[in-house]
Formats: structure tokens, C-alpha cells, sequence
């Protein structure tokens, strides 16, 4: 057994019993954090097959910003919740039914099909193209040039999600006194001096 | 060595314990976001056991931007998350009712 094909096997092992736990935690903070050990072993899977910069990628804005934000919002709201023993019981069998077609579906294609990669002539982008560039310098030097559109794409896509979230999550509360430096530069002109009492503040 | 298949037969699993997990919690909107990120990172992985087994870099740019679609969706779904528990007090899915589906 050679060691990628071990390390395989343990990677995806974690994964799996992971991603259980991920949906079976009674805590959501336990959920995130089974998460990021999902996402830490897939990575790790990535550098096995190869692709050392989206294993790095993977860290960095899975574990580093989603992961984080779940954390954030898990923490922020105050529920109790998790799975309840009648809920358990009252979805298990639909979901299981759906998981067990899913899964068998898949496994009888993959064992029916026989994949001749070999003799695949629809390649667009050959790793022989790159010579010896480093996988980071492979997937610059075609990012940037031949998908440079779906890159700009993605950029929009951030950026409305961005914007998305934050007019979606921003509200005016009651009660906040704010700044108004339209009304501080108009008194400019009627300046008075006032006894103000302490801790009380004057009306503009 | 390791064969295709076997990224193939572990990322079905994968997506198939997100599907289960998006049937199981009722109580927790929050849990099946969790849920969908599974099922991204199993198409991740079946992208990139396809780049690494074709010898070819196309799968690894389409599993970036299936990365940045994911953080977009994730982000939307989080604030949609906040707001509404802002306005309904919880997050249970089997209380919202508001479009009467």
C-alpha cells in the first residue's frame, strides 16, 4: 500500500465521519467546527491529486472566511436547537429513502462504467502545455488569459453578494443619536454659549 | 495507486450525506447551509479527481469558481439568515410559513 493511497483512505475516512457529525450535532458551534476538519482533510485530498493551490485556497477562504462566518452567525443568533429525538424519527426514513436512492444510483453507475481516460480527445488545456510550471503558474497563466471573462464574472458575483448582504443586514435603529454635519455646520453662524448640565446634553 | 473511482465513490457519499442532512434538520436553517457547502465540496472534489486523472487543468479553474460562487452563496444565505431571525425570532424551518407553500 503506498503511502498517497494511505493517506487517501485516512483523509477520506475524516471527511466522511466528519460531515456525519456535521449534520448529527446536537450544537451548532460543534457543526462549524467539524466543518473546517472537513474542509482541512479535502484540502489535504487536493494536495494528494495535485492541486497545491486550491488546497490552499480551500483553507484560506473555506476554514479562514466561511467557516468563520458561520461561527460568527452561530454564535450572534441565541437559538437552542439541534436534532430532537421526534424529528429524528419523523425524518429519518424520507431521508434515508432519498440517501439510499442517491447513493445506490450513483454506485451502479460508477460500477457500470467503464471510463477509457486514455483515449479522451476533448482536452482544452493539457497539463504537457504547461512544461514545468508549478501549478499555481499553470493556473495564473490561463486564469488570466484564456478565462479572463468567467474571472471578471466571478468578481461581479462577489461583489453583489457583498453588497447583497450588507444593504440585507443594515437597519436604522431607534433611539441612536448620530452625527448630523449638515446641522453642526449650519449653527456656524449663531453660535451661543449655552451652560449645559452634565450627562444631559442640549436639543439643536 | 489510486483509481478515479475511488474520489468517485467517496464524493457520492459525501453529496449523498449532504442531501440527508438537508432532510433531517428541521429545526435549523443553519445546519443546511453546512449541508450545501458538503455537497459543493464533493463536486470540488469530483472536478479535481477528473483534472488530476485527465491530465488536464480545465477541472481545477471550474472548481475555483465554484469556490467563489459558494463564499457568494454562503454570505447571502448567512444575512438572509440574520435578517430573518431579526424579524421572526427563531429559525426554524418548520415555523416559516410566510409564503404559505
Amino acid at each position: 500500500m503506498t503511502a498517497s493511497l494511505l493517506s487517501f483512505y485516512i483523509f477520506s475516512a475524516v471527511i466522511l465521519l466528519s460531515s456525519l457529525m456535521v449534520i448529527s450535532s446536537r450544537n451548532p458551534v460543534h457543526s462549524v467546527l467539524f466543518l473546517i476538519l472537513a474542509f482541512f482533510n479535502a484540502a489535504g485530498l487536493f494536495v494528494i491529486l495535485h492541486a497545491e493551490f486550491l488546497a490552499m485556497i480551500l483553507i484560506i477562504v473555506y476554514v479562514g472566511a466561511v467557516a468563520v462566518l458561520f461561527l460568527f452567525v452561530v454564535m450572534m443568533l441565541d437559538f437552542r436547537t439541534g436534532l430532537e429525538k421526534s424529528n429524528i424519527l419523523q425524518y429519518m426514513p424520507i431521508g434515508l429513502f432519498v440517501g439510499m436512492v442517491f447513493i445506490s444510483e450513483l454506485i451502479i453507475v460508477l460500477i457500470n462504467t467503464k471510463l477509457d481516460l486514455k483515449n479522451i480527445q476533448i482536452l482544452t488545456n493539457p497539463l504537457s502545455n504547461f512544461g514545468n510550471l508549478t501549478n499555481t503558474e499553470a493556473i495564473g497563466s490561463i486564469l488570466y488569459t484564456d478565462y479572463i471573462l468567467y474571472f471578471q464574472v466571478s468578481g461581479i458575483i462577489l461583489l453583489v453578494a457583498m453588497i447583497g448582504s450588507i444593504v440585507l443586514t443594515l437597519r436604522d435603529r431607534e433611539g441612536v443619536k448620530r452625527q448630523s454635519i449638515l446641522k453642526q455646520l449650519e449653527r456656524s453662524s449663531q453660535i451661543e454659549l449655552k451652560e449645559v448640565k452634565s450627562r444631559e446634553g442640549v436639543d439643536i | 495507486m489510486i483509481e478515479l473511482n475511488q474520489f468517485l465513490v467517496l464524493s457520492a457519499i459525501l453529496f449523498t450525506i449532504g442531501v440527508i442532512g438537508i432532510f433531517l434538520n428541521r429545526k435549523n436553517v443553519i445546519i443546511i447551509l453546512m449541508s450545501i457547502e458538503l455537497i459543493l465540496l464533493s463536486v470540488n472534489i469530483n472536478f479535481i479527481a477528473f483534472s488530476y486523472f485527465l491530465n488536464d487543468l480545465t477541472g481545477q479553474i471550474f472548481s475555483l469558481f465554484v469556490l467563489t460562487v459558494a463564499a457568494a452563496e454562503a454570505a447571502i444565505g448567512l444575512a438572509i439568515l440574520v435578517i430573518y431571525n431579526r424579524n421572526a425570532g427563531n429559525i426554524e424551518i418548520e415555523k416559516i410559513s410566510a409564503l404559505k407553500g
